[in-house]
């Protein structure tokens, strides 16, 4: 791969210092600049930035719209709160309850007994692979059963909003199971460290900073590789891609998988940075705004999403502060904004109107352009376009 | 002809039908394919020409009917299951990927990698380049191997699907039109490229162009309302009565 081969050139590259720009932005700027807790809060935005940067590659890459990426979101959310929970009913915690040893909303629930799916969730290695795998093997399923049989464009996207409207009324339906409509709360330590201070919330919020780099890398490198172009062409131009000899299906249900790893990973984080884990963050509202993040960034450019995650979330906390019953409304006219006036949201605004001046100054720093390279095909001279986040061709 | 050995052929057509709510576009259609050998199929619009490549292709399931290549079934096969039996596929209309270069237009069809798994760890070596510059040669591409495929012109796209075919070395090419909508000048290097092509590839190929049909034709089978109508030499068709009442009646 390009980057490992020069890190410090694709660094210096265009988009290496749109990467270390946002690097800047969250490692440095925001932990100097915020308190702790509304550096919590911007840690809390930022895991939704994973199912964004997901939904980037399913949606704004492949063409397949999601609206059930809450579900994903949820499941990576509840294995980490089901852990978590564990942790904090052990016998001598819950010793008023009347089966002591149990989360206490299953006490609650005149359950004795914990039930056998719960019982995994005592080791954390068997966690951290749920927390991917669960979100990953339901991915796979409906993938399976939709893509194989060509269900695409809008009976996907609806199938997934009833996908989430089903796992929701599952979660709240079963109660002493799942803790219900108020989920699974009073989560305290991992593995014996409080979570709930300030020290510790800190530290999740640069461990959330550090994940998300390495899924935006993942990201990045899927796309650069011929899976990337083929993902595209697909897009466009399904039929040609069959005919080229590639499973269309199978291209699909990679890309949806991995979109549902990131949400699980970013799931996860959100029970870690917030402390509990709700059906509301999983069912259909949840789940439209999460591609409103998406859509609002600039759903065909990653470090795009990354940015709608953020600035969404955070109009949102400033809104629900002041006036919350307005929220709603300016999102919904946020979507239809960007839908009709700017379809490739603040990253196309910003390729529209901030690239040229930047191109002026680049010029004006660099006067002689580099030289290409003598051997090998060269690059295709394009300007980098963070509308494809560029494929350059690799060197051989 | 159904008692012939179909082990004989590269492509054995046998019984081919296909219903579309009742009405049969391929109504128990049979022809067979020589290895290297270049069968044209005329007829009138809506005879049901592409509807067959469809089939042969697997774009199309049929009702009934066999499709034997290279001793395999392929009314069982997925898309790109029948792809990788090695039979290529050109539209009517041309279909290459607009956003990518003629270089990566090339590439993507470039007989590897083609699990998702193989795509990922998919390099661009030398063998590679050599087969992408070699093919854009011989499609008239080689100085526009850089340019997206959108800027192309409507022959350029229709050259560079064919190459798109080409390299992935399939053993039975099938063209549905391919001088359709081209100037005089491209048509001329459209029947080069063909001639060159049908050396060492077996061709299926729709065309109206008569001129065409003679120049490159083995075989030609006419085709109407769905039926094999008469099949032969170009001399043999074009004499036909039936051929000629098909053509002429209306
Ligand atoms: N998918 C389809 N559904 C319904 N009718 C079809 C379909 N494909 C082709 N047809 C019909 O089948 C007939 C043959 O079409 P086609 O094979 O395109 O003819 P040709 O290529 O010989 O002009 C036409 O009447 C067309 O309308
Ligand atoms: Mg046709």
């Amino acid at each position: 791969m390009k980057t490992s081969a020069s890190p410090l050139k694709w660094l210096a590259s265009r988009e290496g210092l749109y990467y270390l720009a946002l690097a800047l932005l969250l490692v440095v700027i925001l932990p100097l600049a915020l308190d702790p807790f509304r550096l919590n809060m911007v840690g809390k935005y930022l895991t939704y930035a994973f199912v964004a940067v997901g939904l980037v590659m399913c949606w704004g890459k492949a063409g397949i719209l999601s609206l059930g990426q809450g579900v994903f979101f949820g499941l990576g959310g509840y294995c980490m709160a089901m852990f978590l929970k564990l942790e904090a009913s052990t016998p001598e915690a819950t010793a008023i309850q009347s089966t002591p040893g149990i989360p206490d909303f299953m006490d609650w629930n005149q359950l004795t007994e914990l039930p056998w799916f719960w019982e995994p969730f005592h080791s954390f290695a068997f966690t951290l692979i749920a927390l991917i795998g669960v979100p990953v093997l339901l991915a796979l399923i409906i993938g399976l059963a939709m893509f194989t049989r060509r269900v695409g464009g809008v009976y996907f996207a609806i199938i997934t909003q009833a996908i989430a409207a089903i796992l929701t009324i599952l979660i709240i339906g079963q109660q002493g199971y799942t803790g219900g409509v108020n989920g699974i709360t009073d989560l305290q330590t991992l593995m014996g460290w409080d979570i709930r201070t300030d020290e510790a919330k800190t530290l999740l919020y640069f461990v959330c900073v550090g994940l998300l780099f390495l899924c935006l890398f993942t990201a990045r490198f899927v796309q650069n590789r011929k899976l990337g172009r083929i993902l595209v062409a697909m897009n466009a131009q399904e039929m040609r891609v069959r005919f080229s000899g590639y499973d269309v299906a199978a291209f699909k249900i990679f890309v949806f998988c991995l979109a549902a790893a990131f949400a699980g990973v970013g799931g996860a984080l959100f029970t870690l940075i917030v402390g509990f884990m709700s059906p509301s963050f999983i069912g259909i509202v949840a789940s439209i705004e999460m591609v409103i993040f998406c859509a609002l960034g600039g759903r065909l450019s990653l470090l795009g999403a990354v940015y709608g995650a953020l600035l969404v979330n955070a109009a949102k906390s400033g809104f629900s502060e002041s006036l919350p019953e307005l929220w709603p409304f300016l999102m919904g006219a946020l979507f239809i904004g960007v839908v009709l006036a700017f379809p490739n949201g603040l990253a196309g605004l910003y390729q529209t109107y901030v690239m040229p001046l930047e191109a002026r100054l680049f010029r004006r720093r660099t006067p002689t352009p580099p030289a290409a390279p003598a051997t090998g095909r060269k690059d295709d001279g394009k300007p980098f376009d963070p509308m494809i986040d560029h494929f350059s061709p690799e060197k051989s | 002809m159904n008692t012939v050995n179909s082990k004989d052929f590269l492509l054995a057509v046998e019984g081919l039908t296909v219903s579309f709510d009742g009405f049969k576009a391929v109504d128990d259609l049979s022809f067979y394919l020589d290895p290297r050998e270049i069968r044209v199929i005329i007829g009138p619009n809506g005879a049901g020409k592409t509807t067959v490549l469809d089939l042969i292709c697997g774009k199309t399931r049929a009702t009934s009917g066999s499709i034997r290549f290279a001793g395999k079934e392929l009314t069982r096969l997925k898309e790109h299951q029948i792809v990788h039996a090695g039979v290529g596929r050109k539209f009517q209309t041309p279909s290459v990927f607009e956003d990518l270069t003629v270089f990566e237009n090339l590439e993507v069809s470039y007989p590897r990698g083609h699990s998702v798994m193989g795509a990922l760890a998919f390099r661009r070596d030398a063998a590679v380049v050599e087969a992408v510059e070699s093919v854009a040669e011989t499609i008239f591409l080689k100085d526009q191997l850089d340019r997206p495929a959108a800027l192309l012109s409507h022959g350029q796209k229709q050259w560079l699907e064919i190459g798109m075919l080409l390299i992935q070395k399939p053993d039975l090419l099938m063209l549905d039109e391919p001088v359709a909508g081209m100037s005089v000048t491209e048509r001329k290097k459209t029947a080069e490229l063909l001639k060159v092509i049908t050396e060492n590839h077996t061709v299926l190929v729709i065309e109206h162009d008569m001129q065409f049909v003679g120049d490159i034709a083995d075989r030609v089978t006419v085709m109407h309302q769905g039926k094999v109508l008469s099949e032969g030499s170009i001399e043999h068709v074009k004499s036909d009565p039936k051929v000629i009442e098909v053509y002429l009646g209306h």
